[in-house]
């Protein structure tokens, strides 16, 4: 799937609850056919009550036709606590070549991709911590979109999901975040919304490390903060995904 | 615990008692943490709850309370909080509260237990935590205080709000109601930039302008406050609270250069800290009576308590104390003249010793004057003002500040005289010293205005800057009562004892600490010329002149601010123990950490005083 939504499609189009009800009929991969039967919880949910999952892909580049996913890393997590004992972390073996900027990035070194699973061998454990949950990341284009092109080529389907971008509520709350000529000129500053960035305006901590746990960590941390500045716990979950 | 968690494993291993855990401990702990956020001024544990977490500070700030809502402890980055509910009965003891956004982790209760049961370590951190912090402050960790770690432009929440200082009485009220302000900044705009000139308050619109029923076109010009005090943007909100205490302005511009960046009003900090001893000030102007300044010098204590327990250090109680000690006199005085009338003549009030040099503590004396204008006539005018003194002393006396035993004070009438007079005694001190007659006006020479004519002090503060530092004589004789009391320390870096009103072995942490120290600081500022009435900008000012050494000067520095900050702790702890507070320490008393550095502390002292007598010539008598 692309993320562009198909008007035609009578499926896609449906409430995200129904729409996992009607793709777990359609769907004929039993991984995915479960994913859908978990279920999706109501858009009238409090996010208070919503059981969420941080969920964050390294890649060797940022087009999902060209490149490949080399780590996952999730948390499981709610407003009241992110899991670490439930964290976990797979770095797999990507289709493509890892470019030498990528590892650069992500610390991962050719030897830690030879010995790595392919990602249908980690499914069944990844799937595990999703069922259920509402996934949040940093940036929804790379987490949905690689993991559609992802399941596609391995299960011959792709895969539908609602998210809670972090990225997307800052670009929200920012709309003027590039200053023009003249005001940069004013000496007005650009805000980021990159996640360290992002980070910063909540009196987050910053981590050394870069790996797709520690950033998934890191999201559902922001998540938190967010909510808790921007929103509230009472606000349904319907106002936040995408 | 997954490898990738490494980050926040580090984290915890930075900090007691999670540093010394053996690691497969402490990868347990960081696979049980769950981690939450939250924002700044938000509830973590209201008392009585089930207690169910410990609680690791990642990042940000907690306050935790008192069931009766005192604070009791703030907790920063590595810290643990929560401890208390585990160990008793699983109920809440102390409620948290957020004083920053801060990010938390929260280790359960049976990993807790499971710490408490194999983890000797961790056990007894917990434990005597607990004890030590509640047995005593003295123990207490050097935590720094919000105030003094926070830039007052984190108290600006909006663009000065300004007019031209050409606008009428009227034009400028408007501004203010319609901005709603209670300050309004006045700019001369006649250059190429607008320039401060002055400053019209909520207050000045009711005492100056409607209480005189001026009319609505007056210029403004005529009655603003003209250059107004104000302070650097690169300052600590605790400065900005000083130079409120200490110039009696509730609202103060804050500067880039000439730039104005931004005004913060006295609220402004209340709001902030609203257990500062800023609100207790602003309470005391509300008053209407004695009565009623008598009723709020019974919080005077408590707000003493408050900032040692907010570990303050000794310069800002000092100038906090004295600052509150000043307001009652102002409003005092303010009262009195309300009573008799106004004063035949101008006059300035005076402050001396340590309210002067803005070191008051809770346990003081009166020490005060009175500058009258040279156009004084003893017959018409000195009824009014014995009546005038006689009324601030009294109140002072009603609200704490003892008579003065030496009779230091403006009911004395030699302290009440015409400012040619007090000159004339000033350059008698100096011209013309005598050891004894030095040591009972040793006390003059921390001077401070604090209402009237203030300029008359500061004329007297630059005769003494200016003669002071030309009389060799006057130095030797300053210097030799300086060595007069000597610190309470053997040859074997002993405490050397004495016994005192209840026959207690202790030594007196002010006669033979901040006292002697007070009194050389004194004369090497002076022989420097310097105006500063304050130890530490004293310090500060001899640094400039090269008098003595940085090193000495920072030894100094320290040796000062331990002994005066264990006397305060001192005096703190017998408050909160009911017991009147004083300045003679037990040696048993002191933690060992304590007793250490006051040895090396007044050790110090002992250097400086050799020094002192070195310098100045001080051994010989020279009273030819």
């Amino acid at each position: 799937m692309s993320n562009e939504e198909t008007a035609e499609n009578p499926v896609t189009s449906l409430p995200w609850p129904e729409q996992f009800g009607a793709l777990a009929e359609q769907s004929k991969s039993p991984i995915l056919r479960a994913f859908y039967e978990s279920g999706c919880v109501s858009p009238d949910t409090p996010l208070s009550e919503v059981p969420l999952v941080a969920l964050d892909f390294e890649t060797t580049g940022l087009d999902a036709t060209r490149h490949s996913i080399v780590s996952i890393g999730l948390v499981p997590f709610t407003l009241d606590g992110i899991e670490l004992g439930k964290a976990r972390h797979w770095i797999v073996r990507p289709k493509l070549p890892l470019h030498q900027t990528s590892i650069t990035i992500h610390g991962i070194t050719h030897s830690d991709i030879d010995n790595a699973p392919d990602m249908k061998d980690i499914l069944k454990d990844l799937f595990a911590c999703l069922n259920g949950r509402v996934p949040v990341v940093h940036y929804r284009n790379i987490e949905r979109t690689f993991f559609d092109v992802a399941l596609q080529w391995r299960l011959g389907e792709g895969i539908r999901f609602p998210v809670i971008d972090t990225m997307a509520i800052e670009a929200h709350l920012h709309p003027d975040r590039n200053p023009s000529r003249w005001q940069k000129l004013m000496g007005k500053k650009p805000v980021s919304i990159r996640l360290a960035d992002s980070r910063l305006r909540y009196g987050l901590p910053h981590y050394a490390a870069h790996n797709a746990l520690i950033d998934a960590v890191a999201t559902a941390e922001l998540l938190q903060a967010q909510v808790l500045h921007h929103f509230s716990r009472e606000t349904r979950v319907a106002d936040l995904w995408l | 615990m997954q490898a990738e968690l490494i980050d926040i494993r580090n984290h915890l291993a930075q900090y007691p008692p999670f540093d010394e855990m053996a690691e497969e401990m402490l990868d347990r702990v960081v696979g049980d943490i769950e981690v939450v956020y939250f924002k700044a001024g938000s509830q973590i544990l209201e008392f009585g709850d089930p207690s169910s977490w410990l609680f690791y500070v990642r990042s940000g700030a907690v306050e935790i309370y008192r069931r009766s809502g005192e604070l009791y402890n703030r907790i920063s980055e590595g810290e643990v909080f929560g401890q208390f509910g585990l160990l008793m009965n699983r109920k809440v003891r102390f409620p948290a509260k957020a004083l920053e956004d801060s990010l938390l982790y929260k280790i359960p209760y049976e990993t807790f237990q499971y710490l408490w049961e194999n983890d000797d370590g961790f056990a007894d951190f917990v434990e005597v935590e607990d004890r030590s912090r509640l047995r005593s402050a003295l123990s207490r960790r050097e935590k720094s205080n919000q105030l003094m770690t926070s830039k007052v432009t984190r108290l600006i929440s909006r663009e000065p709000v300004s007019a031209p200082c050409t606008v009428r009485l009227q034009e400028a009220a408007r501004i203010m109601t319609e901005q709603g302000v209670s300050a309004l900044l006045l700019m001369d705009e006649e250059g190429d930039k607008p320039l401060l000139k002055g400053i019209i308050t909520d207050r000045d619109l009711r005492t100056r302008a409607l209480s005189e029923a001026l009319a609505s076109e007056t210029p403004i010009s005529d009655i603003m406050s003209k250059n107004p005090i104000s302070i650097r943007s690169s300052m600590f909100i605790f400065e900005a609270m000083l130079t409120m205490l200490h110039n009696n302005v509730h609202h103060l511009p804050v500067m880039d250069r000439d730039e104005v960046r931004g005004v913060i009003a006295l609220s402004d900090i209340v709001k902030y800290e609203s257990q500062s001893s800023l609100y207790l000030v602003s309470n005391i102007y509300h008053q209407h009576d004695v009565k009623g300044l008598k009723k709020i010098s019974e919080d005077v204590r408590d707000s003493f308590v408050r900032m040692v327990n907010e570990d303050a250090n000794s310069h800002m109680i000092g100038s906090a104390m004295a600052g509150i000690g000043r307001s009652f006199t102002q409003r005092l005085l303010e009262l009195g003249e309300e009573k008799l009338g106004p004063p035949p003549v101008p006059y300035c009030f005076m402050a001396l010793g340590s309210m002067a040099r803005d070191e008051q503590l809770v346990v003081t004396d009166q020490d005060n004057a009175m500058i009258l204008d040279d156009s004084f006539v003893p017959e018409e005018h000195d009824e009014y003002f014995m009546a005038l003194a006689k009324f601030v002393s009294d109140g002072l006396a009603d609200c704490g500040y003892t008579y003065c035993t030496g009779d230091i004070m403006a009911t004395n009438k030699k302290w009440r005289q015409p400012l040619r007079v007090w000159k004339d005694y000033f350059t008698d001190w100096i011209d013309n010293p005598k050891a004894e007659a030095l040591l009972n006006s040793n006390i003059f020479f921390d001077l401070d205005g604090i209402y009237g004519e203030t300029e008359f002090a500061e004329q007297l503060k630059t005769l003494v800057a200016d003669k002071a530092s030309n009389s060799q004589r006057f130095l030797a004789m300053l210097a030799r009562n300086a060595l007069n009391r000597t610190p309470p320390i053997g040859f074997f870096r002993t405490f050397v004892l004495e016994e005192d009103g209840k026959h207690q072995k202790t030594f007196n942490l002010k006669r033979r600490g901040t006292a002697p120290l007070s009194d050389l600081i004194r004369v090497h500022a002076l022989a420097c010329g310097s105006r500063a009435q304050n130890s530490f900008e004293r310090l500060k000012a001899i640094g400039n002149t090269k008098l003595l050494l940085d090193d000495d000067l920072g030894n100094l520095r320290d040796a000062l601010e331990f002994i005066s900050i264990v006397r305060i702790r001192h005096q703190a702890l017998a408050i909160e123990a009911d017991r009147q507070p004083d300045n003679n320490v037990r040696p048993e008393d002191l933690s060992p950490f304590e007793r250490s550095h006051l040895k090396d502390a007044f050790q110090v002292v002992s250097g400086a005083q050799k020094f002192l007598k070195f310098r100045y010539n001080a051994g010989v008598a020279r009273n030819v």
